[in-house]
């Protein structure tokens, strides 16, 4: 490898020992090195505006080349809920078990595909921004949460257009709509955990990013989206312990339990027990066991 | 040396330090599947045989960069200068040895947090936000860098989403952002080589004024000229290794020699960008 040229003899250089010790006398710290976990949330408060800017940034640029622009913030959603509307209601028939079957399917499209593109943005949030991850300093979770924040911005245009379908279907407005509000910040907290983890092993291994749509598909299918979790009860052939996990599963829950606060035939006893607890918990869990996990290999990302 | 250390503040401390990249999916198996499992599988001790390649980018380089010095990076393309600096940044890791440093080291370059689709307008916020800047230091020099960048010179493009600009407009625009802000460590990488012959002059005084706010400012750079205008230590990378170490003119003269003796050697790889840069970074007389 060292085909040396006609090297001259090296500049007077010190000794190992004397440059640590000069480095340590005038108190020069390691470069990039990973801060401690309450200085990392004091740096990644400081970049709070950054955070949103980014956020909104990325919304806007989406569609700024399309002709309709902006409109499509709304079009995406409601032509992915007419998709499983033509599949699900009219060619399977799902409908006839479960009332404002419409409402019912366009509330758990849209609250999945929060969760599910948060997932998604979250898995390519460092390996697809490697550009700026090699350019700037800031604290790299700034990434995954601009992203989750991003699809919390989506989301909000789509619950817009899911009132318009709500009040179409003659769902009646109700006090219990103020519910969406903590179910939303519960699920954020989720989806931006997950994100984070996601993010660390998607940095690692990119190739997360391939296999992530069949796990989500996955999940999506066994998340009571497009049907009654309730209903499978009423076979009765499925051990209690797989209708117990699939009632708590996170997306579920936080399907549901916006079912529960918008339409007004989705009632509480089609929740599961402590829904609220179950909610909170998910959300503490996945957000700050995502945020120390992610944290953990704050010095990695974007090496090597 | 002991005497500069008691007058002199050391900004960055570089000591030993050895960085190495690693490339997947090239050599044995060429990034064939079986290549590709067989890395997954024996991570580390099939490194070599998976096809892993290990390229040794900066080899023992060791100095020492003091407060108020401009400090001049030169060295035929891959030889390391860019990867030294970013390590510097703490952007990369050191294979070995270490990088000390004095405050956060920043790159100048803001590229990566700009978007196209925005307009040059909302750029200049996100820029000036990636870069670590409050909402209202952005608010207060938005039009120091938006006269500064000459863009609206032409008419009222800052307005326009950025995929409208001009090359040249663009690149202004983003040292503009990038140069807004003050630095302890100021890293350079070939930015001065931007825009025309007035804007070049415009960033060169830019520059010197960072310097004298900044602790210490590093300079890649192939432009000999505008190395000789900034710096007056010169830190010289060959094939990773520091070849030489010294004030500007005692090194751009070796370097010089050794970049016009080049064609009779044969081994060496001469790139195209510097052949033509030779004659005339020689022909501009020497300042004294």
């Amino acid at each position: 490898m060292s085909q040396v040229l006609h090297t001259p003899p090296p500049t007077q250089v010190p000794a190992d020992d004397d440059l640590a010790a000069l480095a340590a006398r005038h108190g020069l710290s390691v470069s990039g090195a990973r801060p401690s976990l309450p200085e990392y949330v004091r740096q990644l408060w400081a970049r709070r505006h950054f955070i949103t800017a980014f956020a909104t940034a990325k919304l806007t640029a989406q569609y700024s080349q399309a002709k309709l622009g902006q409109v499509w913030q709304v079009m995406t959603p409601l032509l992915n809920a007419a998709v499983y509307y033509f599949i699900f209601g009219v060619l399977l028939g799902t409908k006839q078990h479960v009332p404002d079957y419409i409402p019912f399917l366009v509330t758990g499209v849209f609250i999945w595909t929060f969760t599910q593109s948060s997932i998604m943005a979250g898995t390519r949030a460092i390996s697809g921004n490697l550009g700026l991850v090699r350019a700037l300093h800031f604290p790299r979770a700034a990434l995954p949460i601009s992203f989750a924040l991003q699809q919390l911005q989506q989301l909000l245009f789509s619950m817009g257009a899911l009132i318009v379908i709500l009040l179409c279907f003659g769902v009646p407005v109700a006090a219990s709509w103020l519910l969406a509000i903590p179910a939303l910040i519960l699920q954020s907290t989720f989806n931006t955990g997950v994100s984070m983890i996601m993010a660390r092993m998607g940095a690692k291994t990119p190739d997360i990013a391939q296999l992530m749509p069949f796990v989500l598909r996955t999940w999506m299918y066994v998340s009571g989206v497009m049907w009654s979790i309730g209903k499978l009860t009423k076979k009765d052939h499925l051990p209690h312990i797989v209708f117990v996990l699939l009632e708590n599963n996170p997306a579920a829950v936080y399907i549901d339990l916006m079912r529960f606060a918008l339409i007004d035939s989705f009632h509480s006893k089609q929740l599961p027990p402590h829904v609220w607890a179950v909610a909170a918990g998910w959300a503490l869990l996945a957000g700050i066991g995502g945020f120390i996990y992610f944290w953990k290999a704050e010095e990695t990302y974007g090496r090597g | 040396m002991a005497d500069n250390a008691n007058e002199q503040i050391p900004t960055v401390v570089a000591d030993n330090v050895d960085i190495v990249y690693r490339v997947n999916g090239t050599g044995a198996g060429r990034g064939s599947a079986t290549a590709a499992l067989n890395r997954i599988l024996r991570r580390k001790q099939a490194e070599q045989a998976a096809g892993v390649r290990k390229v040794h980018a900066v080899k023992k380089v060791s100095f020492i960069a003091y407060k108020g010095e401009a400090i001049g990076l030169i060295g035929t393309n891959g030889s390391g200068k860019s990867t030294l600096l970013k390590a510097v940044a703490g952007l990369l890791p050191v294979e070995n040895g270490h990088i000390y440093t004095h405050g956060q080291p920043s790159l100048l370059g803001v590229n990566a947090a700009l978007m196209n689709d925005l307009t040059g307008e909302r750029n200049v916020y996100l820029g000036g936000l990636a870069m670590g800047m409050s909402r209202e230091q952005v608010k207060e020099r938005y039009q120091d860098i938006v006269d500064f960048s000459g863009i609206n010179e032409k008419g009222d493009f800052i307005t326009l989403p950025m995929r409208t600009y001009s090359s040249g407009m663009a690149a202004r625009l983003r040292f503009s952002i990038a140069a807004a802000k003050d630095h302890d460590v100021l890293l350079i990488d070939e930015a001065l080589a931007t825009g025309d012959r007035k804007f070049q002059v415009r960033s060169e005084e830019r520059i010197r004024e960072l310097r004298q706010h900044a602790g210490t400012v590093f300079l890649v750079s192939h432009n000999n000229k505008s190395i000789r205008d900034t710096c007056e230590r010169v830190l010289w990378l060959e094939r990773g290794e520091l070849r030489m170490d010294g004030p500007t003119e005692d090194v751009l003269k070796e370097y010089e020699a050794f970049t016009g003796d080049k064609s009779d050697k044969t081994a060496k790889k001469t790139t195209p960008k510097q052949t033509p840069a030779k004659p005339e970074a020689s022909k501009v007389p020497l300042p004294s």
